[in-house]
């Protein structure tokens, strides 16, 4: 059987091995996403005109910023990077190599999304918070990202499968994981059933990440009965 | 007297890229401690606005707002924050948070508004604890002590006014701003909430502001009533005097549809009969209602009477009767009949040619 030869070649742990290698980028890249992309999105969604700061010079060069880099193509961006990259990684190929510039391509990204999931916010929160004297730290932190938080995390799930396709692409590159295997064999070898056991494999994560995003924000949403 | 709350001179005028709009212009309120004060207007009138300018959520473009003497526009945002937490608001759409139960609703003005010690609040700190037990009291007055754990979208929508209202006292304020609180109620909750306020503004002799479009609300419960004409205040003072004596278009108009122009329904046929005719509208008080002053004006002057309208209303607790009366043609006998009727002690007031 074939599942016999492919324990037996080493496939099986190979694609063990890039399962975890995709993982461990995906999730890092989103971690590190999140730490640029939030701020971002929140000084987005409270700067811009109708927020509870507005600052229109903070605003348009966040604005510009976010739309130079996504409109980057992603392979583009990781050879662009690939300076940054060694100087921060101490080497431009590589799964922790890939990070660097996945991060780079999901901030902007998952800024933009938090900063619509904060604009959904019911104005007259807002609003009524103003009212009772609350800073303007308090309302980010206590009404709109609270009230925000099952979009936010709707996005996350979003983010999430986003970056699995982008870290999939930088197999192109030798950025490892997945798509790297499905490449090498599918690609150069023409060992399509490797391609393929990877493709699925990939599939099942993104699916993974999906239910279980949709699950727990579904979960911690209350304004359902 | 100088009131809870002074405005002089107040406008506002809002920047767009079109043209600038004049919401507000000159506009001169004193709101005395205490009273139930109604803003009245049609949609657009810049009632909203108006209110928002009482707390500075919105900055008037000209002109002071005062709250107990101290005028708002010389405060930091600091000061101003501690401020606002002393001049309460609830919404028309009730503006719960709507990822927390009822509980944590009314404790956040307790734990993150400009009294909570996490804001470096003025007025004293309060524990999470605290706050839970002060929100419970609150509950309790405001009848929804059983729904604590609740979420808003559980709740109706008077349950929510009350929660809002709850929240809205959390921080014993001295003024509570209601911007069209009840109008996205219907009759009934309109009145149960309409006395939950009335209630609150005697037990604990909080100022209450109730901006509004409906005629119904200013009779039911305020002392003071302004009227708010396109940006300007057009007529202003005691209800029972206003009700009695309208003396602007506005005022008339707010009072005989008994609402503002959205509904135009029955009152709309009526004021259709009264075009080019010479109406009147009476009202009588309490002690002018022994006499049959119509019938007997019908036997004096031998001419028929149209009666178009007839209403009993609650002014202030006191029962009111009004009446749209349309007179015959004939000038000299109309200046008779109103004579007449102002002999007996009637209000009378003509109601014709301000429809158009």
């Amino acid at each position: 059987m074939w599942f016999k030869e492919w324990f037996a070649s080493g496939t099986a742990q190979m694609m063990w091995e890039g399962t975890l290698d995709t993982l461990f980028m995906t999730l890092l890249s989103t971690v590190f996403g999140y730490l640029l992309g939030l701020p971002m999105g929140i000084a987005l969604a409270v700067t811009d005109r109708d927020g509870i700061r507005p600052n229109a010079a903070v605003y348009k060069v966040l604005d510009v910023i976010a739309n130079i880099v996504r409109s980057i193509p992603f392979l583009i961006l990781l050879i662009l990077l690939m300076p940054l990259t060694r100087l921060l990684v101490g080497k431009s190929y590589g799964t922790a190599a890939t990070v660097v510039p996945l991060t780079v391509a999901a901030a902007p990204f998952i800024g933009r999304m938090i900063e619509s999931s904060l604009k959904e916010v019911d104005h007259g929160v807002v609003e009524a918070a103003q009212s009772m004297g609350v800073s303007t730290m308090n309302i980010i932190v206590r009404v709109l990202l609270v009230e925000a938080r099952t979009s936010i995390l709707v996005g996350v799930t979003i983010a999430l499968g986003t970056i699995l396709g982008y870290s999939a692409m930088a197999g192109i590159v030798g950025g490892g994981g997945l798509g790297d295997i499905a490449m090498r064999y599918g690609y150069y070898r023409y060992e399509s059933d490797i391609m393929l056991a990877a493709v699925i494999l990939l599939v099942v994560l993104v699916q993974i990440f999906q239910t279980i995003g949709m699950k727990m924000s579904a979960k911690l949403d209350r304004r359902k009965r | 007297m100088a009131g809870i709350i002074e405005v002089h001179g107040l406008s506002k005028t809002f920047v767009t890229k079109d043209a600038d709009v004049e919401a507000l212009q000159g506009i001169d309120l004193s709101i005395q401690a205490g009273d139930i004060y109604g803003i009245i207007g049609m949609s657009g009138a810049g009632k909203s606005t108006l209110v928002r300018c009482l707390n500075f959520l919105e900055r008037p473009t000209a002109g002071t707002v005062e709250i107990e003497g101290r005028d708002l526009s010389g405060m930091s945002e600091k000061e101003l924050r501690a401020k606002r937490a002393e001049i309460a608001m609830i919404f028309q759409h009730f503006n719960l948070l709507m990822q927390k139960n009822v509980i944590d609703n009314i404790c956040f003005p307790l734990l993150y508004g400009g009294v909570g010690k996490k804001d470096g609040g003025t007025r004293g700190a309060m524990t999470k604890k605290e706050a839970r037990k002060r929100a419970e009291e609150l509950l309790e007055i405001v009848g929804m002590s059983e729904k604590a754990k609740a979420y808003p979208s559980q709740l109706s929508g008077g349950q929510k006014q009350r929660v809002a209202i709850a929240r809205a006292l959390a921080a014993n304020p001295k003024i509570l701003l209601c911007d069209e609180a009840t109008s996205a109620l219907d009759p009934q909750t309109t009145q149960s909430i309409l006395q939950l306020l009335k209630q609150i503004n005697r037990e604990y002799g909080i100022t209450i502001v109730i901006i509004t479009h409906e005629m119904a609300v200013v009779r039911e419960i305020c002392s003071h009533v302004a009227i708010i004409g396109e940006g300007r205040l057009v007529e202003q003072g005691r209800v029972t005097d206003i009700f009695e004596h309208p003396r602007t278009k506005e005022a008339k108009e707010l009072i005989v549809r008994g609402q503002s122009g959205e509904s135009r329904t029955l009152e709309d046929r009526q004021m259709d009969l009264m075009k080019g005719k010479c109406c009147i509208r009476i009202v009588f008080s309490v002690n002018s209602s022994f006499e049959p002053v119509i019938a007997n004006m019908v036997l004096r002057f031998g001419q028929p009477i149209n009666i178009l309208r007839a209403d009993t209303k609650n002014v202030e607790g006191i029962a009111r009767g009004e009446m749209i009366l349309s007179l015959p043609d004939d000038v000299k006998l109309q200046e008779e009949m109103k004579a007449y009727l102002i002999d007996r002690g009637l209000a009378v007031e003509e109601v014709d040619g301000y429809v158009v």
